[in-house]
C-alpha cells in the first residue's frame, strides 16, 4: 500500500496564506459566504491558499453576480479522474503533481512539439474573469477564474485551414489519478471545440482561481473554461492539444450518446434524458432557496448565440 | 424484567432510536446546530441521504426473518413492523424534500417529471406499493385480513426492488453503490428461495413459507 500514498507537496507548493489579500479578495466576491459565516461562526469557510498571482481584473467580461466561495469552489468538484463523488477530489488533490509539467501540441498546425508549462504560460498576461458555471447536473456556480483567453495560445501554434476543431486531452497516469483506476469513463477524458468556439474571446485557458494558482481539484495546472457549455466542456488538467480536421469524439459523448452531445451548449430548453434542464440550483443559495431559471447559453447568448446561427439546437446538443 | 418486558420496555425504544438517529442527524445538519452542515449542495444531500436510509432499513426489513431463521431466536419479528415504517417514513421524507424542497412544489415540474422520466415513475412505482403497506401495519388491519394480510405485505418486496432500480437508473455513471445495493438484495431474496425450497421438501411440500409466515 505504500507505494499508493499521495507524494509529498513540495514546500514551494505551500505557499503561507497571505491573510490579508486574501480576505480583501473574499470581501469583494463571497457577500453570500460572509453572511453565512456571520450567521454560524462555526462554520468557518476555508481561505483562498496557494501562490498569489499578478493579474488585471477584465470586469468587461466578468459577471456581477458574488462569487462562490473558496470552500465551495475547491470542494465540490466533478473530476471523475479522482473518483466520482463531489469530495473525493479535494480530498485526493495531493496525488497530482502539477508542477513540472507538459502540453504535447499536434495535427493542423505549423508549430508542434512538446512545451513545457512555463514556455505555453510565458507570454500570456494574466486576467480575471468572474464567469458563471453551469453542471449539465442541474446546479451551478460563479467563479473567479484567472487566465488567458485560449484563442492567443492556439494562435501561436499556426494552425492551418486544415484545422476545424481542437482536441484537448487530460493526463492519464493512475498513480496521479486514483479515480482512473476505475473504468467509469473511457480513460483519458477527451474534450474537443469547433475551431470558432476555441478562438472566441470567452474561452479562456485557466490557471488560476481567487487570484491564487488554481488548486490540483481544479484542474491544475491548467484548463478551459468555455462559460456558455455545460462544465464538462471545460476540461482540466490538459496535457495534448490536437488540432483536427474531424469532430473528435469527447469522453461523455462515447459513455452516453443519448445524454451528452458535442456542443453541449446550456440550453434550457434541451433536457437531460433524466431531468430538466430549465431551472438550476445556485451552490451557496442554502436549502430554502428556490431554483432559480437556466439562461439559453448560460447567459452568454448576446456574445455566442451568432456561432451556432441556423443551427437546430435540438438536434446538435 | 421478564424478557418480554425487556423486549418491550428497552430493546424496542432502542430499536427506534437507532432507526430515528439518521433523521436527527439529518435534523441536525439542516438546521445547522453544532457545526454539523449539509455541506455545499444541501437540497442534494438530503434528498440522497433520506433515499439512501430508505432503502437501507428497507433492506434492514427484509433481513428480519433470514435472521430470525439464521439465529433461531423468534423475536426478531417483533422489530420488523417498526424497521418497516421507519423505512417508509424515510422514503416519504424522500419524495417531500423533492417536492418541496427541491421543486418548490412546482406541480407542472412534478407531473412532467413522473410522466417523463422513468426512474422518478419507478421511485413512485415504488412509493405507492409501500403506502398500503404501512397504513395496513396496525393489529387492527393485521386482524382484519387474516391470511391476505402476508399476501399483501410480500409487495415489499417488488417496492425494494424498484427502490434499487431508480437509485441505479438516476446515477450518472458510476453504478457502483447501486449494484452493491442490488447484490444485498438478491442475497435477502436468494435466501428466502432456498429456505423456502428446503421447507418444502422437508414438510412434503405441504406447507408453504406464506401460510407459516402468516402464523407468526
Ligand atoms: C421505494 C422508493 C424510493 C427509494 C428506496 C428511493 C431511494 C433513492 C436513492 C437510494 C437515491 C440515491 C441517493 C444517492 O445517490 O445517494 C435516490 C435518489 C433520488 N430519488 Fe428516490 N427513492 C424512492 C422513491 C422516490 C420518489 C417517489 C421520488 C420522487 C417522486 C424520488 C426522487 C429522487 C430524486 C430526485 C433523487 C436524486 C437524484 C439526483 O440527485 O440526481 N425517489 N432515491
Amino acid at each position: 500500500m505504500s507505494r499508493n500514498r499521495p507524494p509529498r507537496v513540495p514546500p514551494s507548493e505551500i505557499t503561507p496564506p497571505d491573510v490579508h489579500a486574501a480576505r480583501r479578495r473574499f470581501l469583494q466576491g463571497a457577500g453570500a459566504a460572509l453572511g453565512a459565516l456571520a450567521a454560524a461562526p462555526v462554520l468557518a469557510d476555508a481561505q483562498p491558499t496557494g501562490m498569489p498571482l499578478t493579474f488585471r481584473r477584465n470586469a468587461a467580461f466578468s459577471t456581477t453576480e458574488p462569487a462562490n466561495s473558496w470552500q465551495d469552489i475547491t470542494t465540490y468538484n466533478n473530476f471523475y479522474e479522482f473518483g466520482t463523488d463531489k469530495s473525493s477530489p479535494s480530498r485526493l488533490a495531493d496525488w497530482l503533481r502539477p508542477r513540472p509539467w507538459s502540453v504535447t501540441v499536434s495535427g493542423a498546425a505549423e508549430v508542434t512539439g512538446t512545451f513545457t508549462l512555463e514556455d505555453v504560460l510565458k507570454p500570456h498576461a494574466l486576467e480575471e474573469r468572474i464567469y458563471r458555471l453551469r453542471c449539465v447536473e442541474a446546479w451551478s456556480m460563479v467563479i473567479p477564474w484567472v487566465g488567458f483567453p485560449l484563442g492567443d495560445l492556439l494562435k501561436r501554434f499556426r494552425p492551418t485551414a486544415a484545422a476545424k476543431f481542437v482536441e484537448f486531452r487530460t493526463l492519464f497516469d493512475p498513480k496521479q489519478m486514483p479515480g482512473q483506476r476505475l473504468p467509469v469513463l473511457d480513460w483519458p477524458y477527451v474534450e474537443g471545440l469547433r475551431m470558432d468556439e476555441a478562438m472566441h474571446p470567452l474561452t479562456i485557458v485557466a490557471v488560476g482561481l481567487y487570484g491564487r494558482v488554481l488548486p490540483n481539484q481544479n484542474g491544475a495546472p491548467l484548463r478551459l473554461v468555455v462559460p456558455w457549455k455545460y462544465g464538462f466542456k471545460s476540461i482540466k488538467s490538459i496535457v495534448r492539444i490536437h488540432f483536427a480536421e474531424k469532430r473528435p469524439r469527447t469522453s461523455w459523448e462515447r459513455a452516453a450518446p443519448d445524454e451528452y452531445g458535442f456542443f453541449a451548449n446550456v440550453n434550457p430548453e434541451v433536457d437531460h434524458p433524466r431531468w430538466s434542464q430549465a431551472r438550476e440550483r445556485r451552490i451557496g443559495a442554502g436549502l430554502f432557496e428556490s431554483r432559480r431559471p437556466t439562461l439559453p447559453f448560460n447567459g452568454y447568448a448576446e456574445q455566442v448565440a451568432s456561432l451556432y446561427r441556423g443551427m437546430d439546437l435540438r438536434r446538435f446538443f | 424484567m421478564t424478557p418480554d418486558q425487556r423486549l418491550r420496555w428497552l430493546a424496542k425504544p432502542a430499536a427506534f432510536a437507532a432507526c430515528s438517529a439518521p433523521l436527527v442527524v439529518l435534523a441536525f445538519r439542516a438546521f445547522e446546530v453544532g457545526g454539523l452542515t449539509l455541506g455545499t449542495n444541501p437540497v442534494a444531500e438530503l434528498i440522497h441521504e433520506l433515499g439512501r436510509w430508505g432503502l437501507n432499513l428497507l433492506l434492514v426489513t427484509l433481513a428480519i426473518t433470514p435472521l430470525r431463521q439464521l439465529t433461531g431466536w423468534p423475536h426478531w419479528l417483533r422489530f420488523r413492523r417498526l424497521v418497516g415504517l421507519w423505512a417508509f417514513a424515510y422514503v416519504a421524507l424522500h419524495m417531500a424534500a423533492y417536492a418541496v424542497i427541491d421543486q418548490g412544489l412546482a406541480w407542472e415540474v412534478l407531473v412532467e417529471d413522473v410522466l417523463k422520466r422513468p426512474w422518478i415513475t419507478i421511485g413512485l412505482a415504488g412509493f405507492l406499493l409501500l403506502l398500503p403497506l404501512a397504513l395496513t401495519s396496525t393489529r387492527g388491519w393485521m386482524r382484519r385480513l387474516g391470511r391476505r394480510w402476508q399476501t399483501l405485505h410480500y409487495a415489499i418486496y417488488p417496492a425494494t426492488a424498484l427502490g434499487v432500480w431508480h437509485f441505479y437508473w438516476q446515477v450518472k455513471q458510476d453504478v457502483t453503490e447501486p449494484v452493491l445495493y442490488a447484490l444485498g438484495f438478491a442475497l435477502l431474496m436468494g435466501w428466502r428461495w432456498r429456505h423456502a425450497r428446503r421447507r418444502a421438501a422437508a414438510t412434503g411440500g405441504l406447507a408453504t413459507t406464506a401460510a407459516v409466515d402468516a402464523r407468526r
